[in-house]
């Protein structure tokens, strides 16, 4: 039986809406992880610190380990299924497997997100771009610098 | 009964286990997939599908008919622990025989169905065919029968020269789901009916529990339970983030009493080498003569794991006829945590299950062992519903093992001509192995919480034979006339510590090529010449020089504040060979610009692969070297975060350029852990080229570089 505290909200994820039953101070990426069942989204700190949980709400990058469901009342959550599909993945994860651009793995949802975000904003960006707007995402494998190349090589892929 | 050392010893050996059936490690199945079930597990760094490619070669199938089988105590061979850089090294060639003679079995099995000898057989992607056209697959053979036989070791595997998918950069298999959001990690488990756990942990390692009330806990609707023995507490809850609320009520509804068991942490250095400790003698060579006439002091602080993804486990048990534990967990060790958890849940091991599901990179011994006991004991609550556990960042920097801080002596003897006559390497620091299994005591974080528990024991010294811990790479692989190498393992252990990536190599490393530099100074001698003139291993002469070729070592550069510097080992003294070339520039902090990375590791079995573990060693150590220290007051740890424990940003990372010389027929040597010591080593020879200081205390931080200055 449902808790008579809980009440239901409503969220759009990936273009899809929801209703979710939590509570409104819940973070964000219990209700993308386990309430929509949307496992791309990792948990790493909890306190905006590491970039793993990054999603994009209303296009802003935007930490879900640290952001109440209230706050995306009315605005529309992308995570990184939505960023492409199994088919069609968006261009910087086809660069980052195109390089076997990891080891663990466990940081690269929100670095694609991030570096989705970058390339919205900046298709052509250079490497000291391309690194700064990462500097926010811990990787601890030292997968960084086939990171930085697959990004750039799918903003070329985006200008070609 | 064996000693827990020997024991662990075990878990690390690597001969061909004769006489087990071939099926325990490959399977045919009808519909044409080739299983293999390796003991090994994929820890982010590739062995799934270095795997892959030694079955796919022997076997002659393609690697799109290989299915790697994600280890579980009820269907894989025990193959103990994957680590210490030993996969490829041992657990392979164990693959590479029993996957040879399934070839030969089944190659004979299709003589005898085709009518022709085996010899005039030639096998494609797993069809056998003859000269004439016949031909059979290998799962139209009864292959459930005819790999029911023992494992002899006997097979003879191809020669290199045949091989056609091992030395190729294949694509990792485990990558696609990772990189683009599909569930993969342990934490992505979602059976149903599942709950979620947290474990609200002492506020310090001294600390013991005065009192701890639930009520507030409970009165939170979705709160299932609270798990309460001794100075263990847990909650689980219908949803996670009601986990979360429960656990911050429940620690907030706790009083501990404080203990102030920690060092000094300004003071480490000496209360590592005045703490009681057993002292072996690792190594004693020629004739060390008179007293040394050059002496340094090194010193490496305690280092966390730090993986990005946190401890997770769950746990389900299953009460009627026959009680059972079943737990998913991220261990590098699946039998190993399966016969501690029996002990510490006083349980038969054949009462548990234990399945291994990917997690983040782990780099050695972190929490993931210590999280499925926490599963387990709050899944024991609340029998026939899953439990999931997941850290917390602060508890995973805090309560998981951590690498064993250690103070390394160093004293030579020179002769004339500045060369090493004789060497004395010394080192103090905890054990570098509180694993499962190596321990008198449970060695599972939550046991020695209970009511019942015993604290959980020192760390140990695995023997030098087996690969050591502090001892690695204490015995130098130079060709000094005389030496001696020692080791001083504490007997008392204020932070726990096990093993993490190189374990003693990194220090003993750092500190080796650094003392080497210094007498090389001091000889007036350049350091590549003179470490060349103290190595008589042409595969080690061989991976220095091409390092320093590659860096363009002794050409002209010189810009203000730059430096360059080089570090070099065989790990373990047995395994891959190593130099790195660092170029820093330090300014008010060093940076560490570029890495120029030459290795020896024989056969390579995927290069892309390879190059991806060395280079991600490379930085990790810079990211060490740099910048990282456990920090701690008398109480406790208080480098619990990213913003107090910092690791390297993309902003600072080195670019890295790394280079394998040729197999030249040689066998396998694992990658893993290799870069490390000579990374550190060979950015520390750069800061002294760069600034004249001899910085011998890591981490390379501002505060520590201006300590480090002469008055």
């Amino acid at each position: 039986m449902p808790d008579p505290a809980l009440g239901a909200a409503y969220v759009l994820v990936n273009g899809a809406h929801h209703e979710v039953l939590t509570e409104p101070d819940t973070p964000l990426i219990y209700v993308l992880r386990n309430h929509l069942g949307l496992k791309g989204t990792r948990y790493g700190c909890g306190a905006t610190t590491c970039g793993a949980c990054l999603v994009l709400v209303d296009d802003r990058p935007t930490y879900s380990c640290d952001t109440p469901l209230w706050a995306v009342d009315g605005k529309a959550t992308t995570t990184v299924e939505g960023l492409g599909s199994a088919a069609a993945p968006h261009p910087v994860a086809r660069a980052l497997l195109a390089e076997q651009a990891a080891q663990c793995g466990y940081c690269i949802s929100g670095i694609v997100v991030a570096a989705a975000a970058l390339l919205a904003r900046q298709p052509d960006p250079s490497e000291a771009e391309v690194r700064e707007a990462l500097d926010g995402h811990l990787c601890r494998c030292g997968a960084h610098n086939r990171i930085v190349r697959a990004v750039l090589a799918a903003a070329r892929e985006g200008a070609r | 009964m064996t000693a827990p050392s020997e024991a662990f010893a075990a878990t690390l050996a690597g001969a061909i286990p004769t006489g087990r059936p071939l099926a325990d490690w490959v399977r045919v199945h009808r519909d044409g997939v080739v299983e293999i079930r390796s003991g090994k597990v994929e820890l982010g760094q590739g062995i799934l599908t270095a795997f892959a490619q030694i079955a796919a070669e022997e076997l002659d199938v393609g690697l799109a008919r290989i299915r790697m089988t994600a280890a579980g105590t009820d269907i894989s061979p025990d193959e103990g622990l994957t680590a210490g850089s030993l996969s490829v090294q041992t657990a392979g060639p164990t693959l590479r025989s029993v996957c040879a003679q399934v070839r030969a079995v089944l190659v004979a099995a299709a003589a005898d169905r085709l009518g022709v000898a085996a010899d005039d057989l030639v096998v494609d992607d797993g069809w056998v065919s003859t000269p004439t056209g016949g031909s059979v697959s290998y799962w139209q053979l009864p292959a459930d029968e005819l790999l029911d036989r023992p494992v002899t070791g006997t097979a003879t595997p191809k020669p290199t020269s045949a091989y056609r998918v091992v030395g190729a950069s294949v694509p990792r298999i485990d990558l696609p789901d990772k990189l683009l959001g599909r569930p993969r990690y342990v934490h992505d488990l979602a059976p149903a009916g599942l709950l979620f756990g947290r474990i609200v942990r002492p506020r310090s390692p001294g600390s013991t529990l005065v009192a701890a009330d639930p009520a507030g806990a409970l009165a939170i609707p979705g709160v299932v339970t609270v798990v309460h023995d001794g100075d263990f507490l847990g909650v689980v809850a219908e949803r996670e983030e009601v986990a979360v609320r429960a656990a911050d009520q429940l620690r907030s509804d706790t009083t501990w009493r404080a203990g102030a068991t920690l060092p000094d942490e300004a003071e480490l250095s000496a209360f590592l080498t005045a703490a009681p400790a057993e002292t072996t003698v690792l190594a004693e060579h020629g004739e060390l003569g008179a007293a040394a006439t050059v002496l340094a002091t090194y010193h490496r602080p305690y280092l966390a794991h730090g993986s990005i993804g946190l401890c997770s486990a769950t746990a389900l048990t299953t009460t009627g006829a026959s009680p059972h534990l079943e737990v998913w967990t991220h261990s590098q060790g699946i039998y190993p945590l399966r016969r501690e958890l029996a002990r510490a849940l006083t349980l038969p091991a054949d009462a548990i299950t234990v399945r291994h599901v990917e997690g983040a990179g782990c780099y050695g011994h972190n929490g993931a062992d210590d999280v499925a006991m926490d599963a387990a004991l709050l899944a024991l609550a609340v029998p026939e519903r899953p439990v999931q556990v997941v850290w917390s960042r602060a508890d995973e920097l805090a309560w998981a093992p951590f690498g064993p801080a250690a103070t390394v002596r160093l004293a030579a003897r020179v002769g004339p001509d500045g060369e090493v006559r004789a060497w004395h390497h010394e080192v103090w620091g905890n054990g570098h192995i509180s694993r499962p299994g190596s321990l008198g005591s449970v060695a599972l974080l939550a046991a020695g919480h209970l009511a019942d528990g015993a604290r959980i024991d020192p760390a140990m010294e695995p023997p030098l034979a087996s690969g050591g811990g502090a001892g690695r790479n204490a015995v130098p692989g130079y060709a000094f006339p005389a030496y001696r190498s020692v080791n001083h393992r504490l007997l008392t252990m204020p932070l726990r510590t096990s093993a993490m990536r190189a374990l003693g190599a990194f220090v003993n490393v750092f500190a080796t090529e650094s003392f080497l530099d210094e007498l090389a100074v001091a000889a007036g001698r350049d350091p590549v010449e003179y470490r060349l003139a103290h190595l008589t291993d042409p595969r080690a002469r061989a991976v220095l020089e091409t390092a320093a070729a590659r860096a363009g070592w002794g050409t002209d550069r010189r810009a203000e504040s730059t430096g360059r510097g080089i570090g070099f080992a065989r790990y373990k003294n047995s395994g891959a060979y190593c130099a790195v070339v660092a170029e820093v520039e330090a300014i008010e902090q060093v940076r560490v610009r570029r890495l120029t990375v030459v290795v020896d590791a024989g056969l390579v079995v995927n290069p892309d692969g390879a190059e991806n573990q060395i280079e991600g060693g490379a930085v990790q150590a810079t990211s060490w070297t740099l910048k990282e220290r456990v920090r701690f007051d008398r109480c406790g740890v208080t480098s619990d975060s990213w913003q107090t424990y910092p690791i390297l940003r993309f902003s600072e990372v080195p670019s890295v350029a790394v280079a394998f010389l040729d197999a030249a027929g040689n066998p396998s040597l694992g990658v893993g852990e290799a870069a490390q010591g000579p990374t550190a080593a060979a950015i520390g020879n750069a800061v002294f080229d760069a600034l004249g200081v001899r910085v011998r205390s890591l981490p390379f931080t501002e505060e520590q570089i201006i300590a480090a200055m002469p008055d």
